[in-house]
């Protein structure tokens, strides 16, 4: 009896703590609609070695349960609903070309495994694109359209959907040859300890994952998840301006959503998650 | 002997305020501990203690866990626990510590509380935009002493 009683008081407990605290189940496996196997454990890619970190985890494994189990439904996971609108978008001819994405692409479906390589460099424009400034350069050179937001609602839908097509799929982002200049910057940013809390991002998501700090279960800020849902937020969130909000809590002055810091910096945290499976659209709190 | 004459010194000059000692003032001892007061007064250890719980002030237990501060939620578990801190610390270690904890452990990541230079793009507050001006330390002198008070009550 005393055991029946001290189950019950402890699930009256777990009830009361909100989403995203100490509950995360870190051993759980995520399989989404059942049927498609998202790798969200994988061993850490050479690059990281000297790190402290041998294996790699999404950021889905350190959310409590009730967060987890939206993303393993795509009727339950909001972050899906955005994709739909990035599906009229896909298929609207805007610009002066009078192209549409699927003139030149067919579905969105054909886009498999583009997010999984992103950043990438681009050999014509003698830069690194992120998924925002690819799809922008469509738009503006081959479209003849307007430039979408970096971060914003039109850009982020249709990142959340070209992220969905490659669910499943390994993050291999390439960090040698052209790219490796950037990737290094990208580097130095993730180990410069900034503004007046003195914090890095290795500071956090190296050194203390798996910690608590007050209520905040401490990720290994990995980024294949994005664009992620946020409970918190109730809308997609891009990378830059997940950056941006970390940053800003260190009471420092920030680089800005679409910069070339935040762009080496995204091809940097990119490369760290190599290995674990395009998550896009995530859901965390 | 050094106490009495501190006393001695207080007792002659009572009505003469003891000017604080400014961030970039302040001297760490070989160790990282700080001997004097910085606000030139003791510390009250019941403001400390709302200090270390206040997300606006200190926020200890964001990083740290402390038992007599159960009745706050939500205790971190990156640094360690503070329980039984008055004890295992000389007061003069503890001012150290919360003043700039890098002067005893050059790779902590905790934050100096009470240092307004020789940061990195240090920012206006939490608005992500550059500081405009000095920084104001994130604890003033007297939140230090009360904090650094209050931890002398974490006592084994």
């Amino acid at each position: 009896m005393k055991k029946t009683l001290l189950s019950a008081s402890a699930v009256c407990l777990a009830m009361a703590v909100p989403f995203g605290s100490v509950m995360a189940d870190e051993n759980a496996d995520l399989i989404i609609n059942g049927e498609l196997e998202i790798t969200v454990r994988a061993p850490a890619p050479a690059h990281m070695e000297g790190s402290g970190i041998s294996e790699i985890m999404s950021g889905w494994v350190f959310r409590a349960t009730e967060t987890q189990a939206f993303e393993m439904d795509d009727f339950e996971n909001p972050g899906m609903i955005f994709t739909e609108a990035a599906i009229d978008a896909w298929n609207t001819v805007e610009g002066e070309a009078g192209e549409s994405c699927a003139s030149c692409h067919g579905t969105p479906e054909d886009m498999a495994g583009v997010s999984a390589v992103y950043p990438r460099w681009n050999e014509g424009a003698g830069e690194v694109r992120t998924m925002t400034t690819q799809i922008n350069d469509c738009r503006t050179e081959q479209m003849g359209a307007e430039a979408w937001d970096y971060d914003k609602n039109d850009m982020l839908n249709m990142q959340a959907l070209l992220a969905s097509v490659s669910r499943g799929m390994p993050v291999d982002v390439a960090i040698d040859g052209p790219a490796a200049e950037t990737w290094e910057m990208g580097r130095e940013l993730y180990y410069t300890r900034t503004g007046q809390l003195d914090l890095s991002c290795a500071n956090c998501h190296e050194q203390n994952y798996g910690n608590l700090i007050r209520a905040d279960h401490l990720s290994q800020g990995m980024i294949n998840g994005f664009p992620t849902y946020r409970l918190n937020n109730a809308r997609l969130n891009g990378v830059h301006s997940r950056f941006r909000g970390c940053v800003r809590d260190t009471r420092a002055e920030t680089y800005s959503v679409g910069s070339p810091e935040f762009v080496a910096l995204e091809l940097y945290v990119a490369s760290r998650g190599n290995g674990l499976s395009v998550e896009g659209p995530s859901v965390r709190n | 002997m050094k106490r009495i004459l501190l006393s001695a010194f207080a007792a002659g000059f009572g009505t003469i305020a003891i000017a604080e000692t400014a961030p970039s003032d302040v001297t760490f001892g070989d160790y990282g501990q700080v001997e004097m007061s910085v606000s030139g007064a003791a510390g009250d250890p019941a403001a400390g203690r709302e200090i270390m719980a206040n997300r606006g002030k200190g926020n200890c237990i964001a990083c740290h866990q402390v038992t007599a501060l159960e009745e706050f939620p939500f205790h971190g578990e990156v640094g360690p626990s503070l329980d039984g801190a008055g004890s295992r610390w000389e007061e003069s270690d503890l001012r150290g510590i919360v003043t700039n904890a890098k002067m005893t452990f050059p790779e902590s990541v905790m934050p100096a509380f009470y240092m307004v230079d020789g940061f990195i793009r240090p920012g206006n507050g939490y608005t992500g935009k550059a500081a405009e001006g000095p920084l104001d330390p994130i604890l003033t002198a007297q939140e230090i002493e009360d904090v650094v008070a209050y931890l002398m009550t974490l006592q084994d």
